[in-house]
């Protein structure tokens, strides 16, 4: 009855208002295409049918908003944002059975317009990995090749859209938690800018870094996504105080004469053949639109990763010492003092990739280090900010590949921890600049895997990004691409 | 051997504002456990903190106000650690850019007056409470977690118990004329840390400290120093040395007892708050901070010596808080003689306020009630004696003295063609009076004096009767 592959937010919104199908039809046919492709893919950890249903008939009743595009809408919440009322887990054993009291800024925006939350989409722990491997509830399957990673930490929600389970759904972006997993699941993805969205409601974990995005088949879906979440919130001190542009205006532009830089660093070796053949295409195709396209150098990109790495660590040895079994989540059993509460309980409810940043935040941050490893991290990453401020006094994006390779193989990097950091060396520049940047499908390895191209552009400025992004769109059919994997077919 | 002492203080200062450091929770006391709370002060995932500009204001007020600099570039860190009432397992402080850095107060001691360096102040969010109950269990109260405090920390300079009591009494005196804090130790809004050392005479670095924990008022805290001070000099005198540990002052016994040893420093981790971006303090919020802060009691005590001629005993107990000396500006501003107003409120109102354990704020005593009051002793309208009723009055009741006087009836008879008629009557009827006087028995003066008051039920004005009643003998 309806196939996400065949539509967009606008297209469904249309036959919502002209009463093609209604609401509860809509939500009934997500499910039932859900039941059929989850035991393949597990992109979801909680699915919400019985609240969506009753919400869905609901806004039958009430009637959908033909103003209003988004209402109706079902949607991917990745599970390290609070929903009220609605287990939030952040793929943890400590707090496989918390229930949130409150909800995070992004659902009450989110609940207003009407969109309905399917499911909290599967994650890595806390948002630590860049596979979807940590996760308690399992791993989650590339619909393009179930054997693959769909990347992480917001594999779900990238699987879920990519396998067409929702239209669309949220991530998270500390790293290139959002971008990479876009990337290999061949969707589009976007991390805006560092502060553009509320983070209040996040489950912290780099809280410097942390930032909600959108990922979907379409750009325009995203936009409009994104105008629904963003804007300045009270509740969160490191939220922009700017006003939010239509993201859609963006939309149907003329890229002649944009600048755009390449930097030498980011297509070293180390970045697959088939990613470089697939971002030189791409390169050549924003210069057919009329863009010019320069190499450029980001010298300080190779300190990126180890800064990142202590940065975010340290953060989250902090962020996360609140999960000690005392007031709510997993407590361990037959605990007889303080200290083994705290212990057991974190010891017990922690997997090892969580533990392993725990531990290096740590000592990152214990007296005696503290100078030599976060000091001397937070100075790395100024000089990071300040390569791309001197780069967008001349250009209007930064272009790169997203992730050096298309998806690796279930367990191919797990026991490598060093190996899986060093995938994100080309998505963490952004996090540490609090730069928007998105992943967009531009093209597929010989395996037939996807390949993303990053963009990045100074801060608050997604709207070049979008118009970059949909003028590429526009002139690629990289986005039209069905996995062979549908429906349970594959 | 002779040995010098060195204290440190670390006092914390509860600041009084409606709602919570970083959360809009209301700071309230004394209500059911947990019901001022809210999602940010359980720390619940995905919170996050939000800063309390008043407190802020109030921490710039009391730095401005201890003379110290305000650090204009600054930002929040976190202390890292573990404990129950710490529900995020982080405390939001200021570590490494302190609101405020050397300051210094005042004290006098033996007429000896010097000069205390403040090291630093900075603002902080208070922990909630452990309780352990007797039924094996502890329970936590996070209605006190996320309150603003202040911490303030000295300087080595303070070099004995008593002048360890006079910092603290100066401190709490100028915070309070901050208003930005209630400043009372039996209610926990003023809590001092202190260590202390002693080293011979000469020695350039300090001896080992010990910190005292449980010091509930000011004498405790001169009383554990005092003990801890011989209990270190006999240590050494023996031949001893003295270990860095933690000791509980007993305030039945007046001893300091092992709490812990310290083996090494803690490692707190501190780092930048992230979810706070730095500040700066700009140069006009400040100033306005500054002209906004009221005079401080050490001016005020001068002015009221050197415009008013106090004593200085008198003036120091008047400004000892801000309420006492606000309203005796104010009944001078009513036209009241000063020292009436001082030898009224450190008399009768001291003594009211103590017998019903109030303050000032909480009687109905209003400084222009006062004043007027004064006022009708000085024009003879009333005695003494009678003010003492129409103060219980006033200070019970807020009634307007001279509408009581008049209503009652308490008007002093000073007219001198009404006293006359009166006097003379006596005088006639008491002719054994009138020979006494005149044998120069002076007790007749004050037998005849108590008839004429007895007479007018007390009104008589005793200075106007004392002068016709001598007229009046001398004609007999």
């Amino acid at each position: 009855m309806v196939d996400y592959f065949k539509e967009d937010i606008t297209s469904l919104h249309d036959k919502l208002v002209h009463k093609e199908i209604t609401v509860r039809q809509l939500v009934e046919a997500t499910y039932d295409y859900i039941d059929k492709t989850e035991g393949k893919v597990n992109a979801f950890i909680t699915l919400n049918k019985e609240a969506a249903l009753k919400q869905a008939d609901a806004l039958d009743e009430k009637g959908v908003d033909p103003d209003n595009l988004l209402s109706g809408i079902p949607l991917g919440i990745k599970d390290n944002i609070v929903t009220k009322g609605l287990k939030t887990t952040a793929a943890s054993h400590i707090l496989d059975n918390f229930m949130p009291v409150y909800n995070a800024t992004v659902m009450d925006k989110l609940d207003a317009l009407d969109t309905i939350t399917v499911g909290k989409t599967n994650m890595d722990e806390f948002a630590m990995g860049g596979s979807t491997e940590t996760s308690y509830f399992g791993k989650t399957h590339n619909p393009w090749n179930l054997d693959k990673v769909p990347g992480g930490s917001s594999g779900g929600s990238a699987a879920a859209v990519a396998a067409g389970e929702v239209i669309a759904a949220l991530g998270t972006d500390t790293g290139g938690s959002i971008r990479q997993p876009a990337a290999f699941n061949g969707i589009f993805g976007i991390k805006p800018t560092y502060g553009r969205v509320s983070r209040w409601g996040l489950m912290a974990f780099g809280s410097s870094l942390d930032q909600i995005g959108v990922m979907s088949r379409t750009i325009k879906d995203s936009a409009l996504v994104l105008n629904a979440i963003s804007g300045h919130d009270e509740h969160d001190g490191t939220s922009a105080a700017a006003d939010v542009p239509d993201f859609t205006a963006a939309l149907n532009q003329d890229i002649k004469g944009l600048k755009i830089a390449v930097p030498k660093e980011y297509m070293d070796e180390g970045v697959d053949d088939d990613v470089v053949s697939a971002i030189k295409a791409a390169i050549a195709t924003f210069e057919k639109l009329g863009a010019t396209v320069e190499e450029v150098t980001l010298p300080y990109t190779k300190y990126a990763v180890p800064a990142y790495y202590i940065i975010a660590s340290s953060e989250a040895s902090s962020n996360l010492q609140r999960y000690d079994g005392i007031r709510y989540g997993f407590r361990a059993k037959d605990v007889n003092s303080l200290k083994s509460v705290y212990v057991r309980s974190r010891s017990e409810g922690f997997g090892d990739e969580v533990k392993r940043r725990i531990m290096l935040g740590s000592f990152s941050l214990s007296a005696g280090y503290y100078d030599a490893y976060f000091k001397k991290a937070a100075q790395v990453r100024t000089l990071v900010k300040r390569d791309f401020d001197q780069l967008f006094e001349k250009y209007d994006l930064v272009l790169g590949p997203t992730a050096p390779t298309p998806a690796f193989g279930l367990g191919e990097k797990i026991t490598d921890p060093v190996t899986m950091y060093l995938n994100d060396i080309l998505t963490i520049p952004a996090n540490l600049a609090g730069i928007p940047a998105a992943s967009v499908p531009a093209g597929f390895s010989k395996d037939g895997l996807p390949i993303g191209v990053q963009l990045m552009a100074k801060a608050l400025d997604e709207a070049t990004i979008f118009k970059a992004a949909d003028a590429f769109e526009r002139h690629t059919d990289f986005h039209n691409q069905v996995p062979a994997f549908k429906g349970g077919q594959n | 051997m002779n040995f010098e002492t060195t204290i440190g203080l670390e006092v914390h200062v509860e600041l009084k504002t409606k709602t919570k450091m970083f959360s809009p929770s209301p700071v309230e006391f004394g209500d059911e456990p947990n019901t001022n709370t809210n999602v940010i002060d359980f720390g619940f995932p995905g919170v996050l903190p939000k800063v309390n500009k008043q407190a802020y204001r109030y921490g710039i007020m009391v730095a401005l106000a201890l003379n110290a600099n305000v650090t204009k570039d600054t930002h929040f860190d976190r202390k890292n650690y573990f404990y129950p009432d710490n529900p995020k397992a982080y405390q939001i402080t200021q570590f490494e850019k302190p609101l405020g850095t050397d300051g210094w107060v005042e004290i006098e001691v033996d007429g000896q007056k010097k000069k205390i360096g403040i090291a630093e102040l900075h603002v902080e969010e208070d922990a909630g409470k452990n309780t352990h109950s007797e039924d094996g269990y502890s329970y936590v109260d996070l209605n006190r977690q996320g309150t603003p405090l202040i911490e303030i920390v000295s300087k080595p300079d303070i070099a004995s118990p008593d002048e360890a009591y006079a910092y603290l009494e100066k401190l709490r005196q100028i915070v309070q004329f901050t208003g930005a804090s209630d400043v009372k130790m039996e209610e926990g809004s003023m809590r001092v840390d202190t260590n202390i050392s002693i080293r011979p005479i000469g020695q350039s670095e300090f001896g080992t400290k010990t910190e005292l924990k449980n010091l509930n008022s000011f004498n405790f805290v001169r009383q554990g120093l005092a003990y801890e001070e011989k209990r270190q000099s006999r240590i050494l005198m023996s031949g001893g040395s003295i270990r860095q540990e933690t000791r509980r002052y007993d305030d039945a016994t007046g001893q300091t007892y092992l709490m812990r040893v310290k083996e090494g420093s803690d490692d707190y981790r501190y780092f930048p708050e992230p979810d706070i971006p730095p500040f700066h303090l700009s140069d006009e919020w400040i100033n306005e901070i500054k002209a906004s802060i009221p005079e401080m009691p050490d001016k005020r005590r001068d002015r009221y010596v050197n415009d008013f001629g106090l004593p200085e005993y008198d003036a120091q107990v008047i400004t000892n808080t801000k309420e006492m000396s606000d309203f005796f500006d104010a009944a001078v501003n009513h036209d009241a003689d000063p020292k009436q107003v001082s030898n009224w409120l450190m008399g009768e109102v001291n003594a009211y306020l103590n017998e019903n354990k109030v303050d000032l704020p909480q009687t109905k005593l209003t400084p222009e009630n006062l004043a007027a009051m004064i006022n009708l002793i000085k024009d003879g309208t009333i005695s003494s004696k009678i003010a003492k009723k129409v103060f219980q009055e006033t200070i019970t009741n807020g009634t307007e003295p001279k509408k009581y006087v008049e209503d009652k009836g308490m008007v002093q008879l000073s007219d001198p063609a009404k006293l006359t008629p009166i006097i003379d009557g006596i005088l006639d009827s008491n002719q054994q009076s009138i020979d006494d006087f005149k044998n120069g028995k002076d007790r007749a003066v004050g037998f005849l004096v108590g008839q004429i008051m007895k007479q007018t039920r007390g009104k008589a004005n005793p200075k106007v009767v004392n002068q016709i009643l001598m007229t009046e003998l001398k004609k007999r």
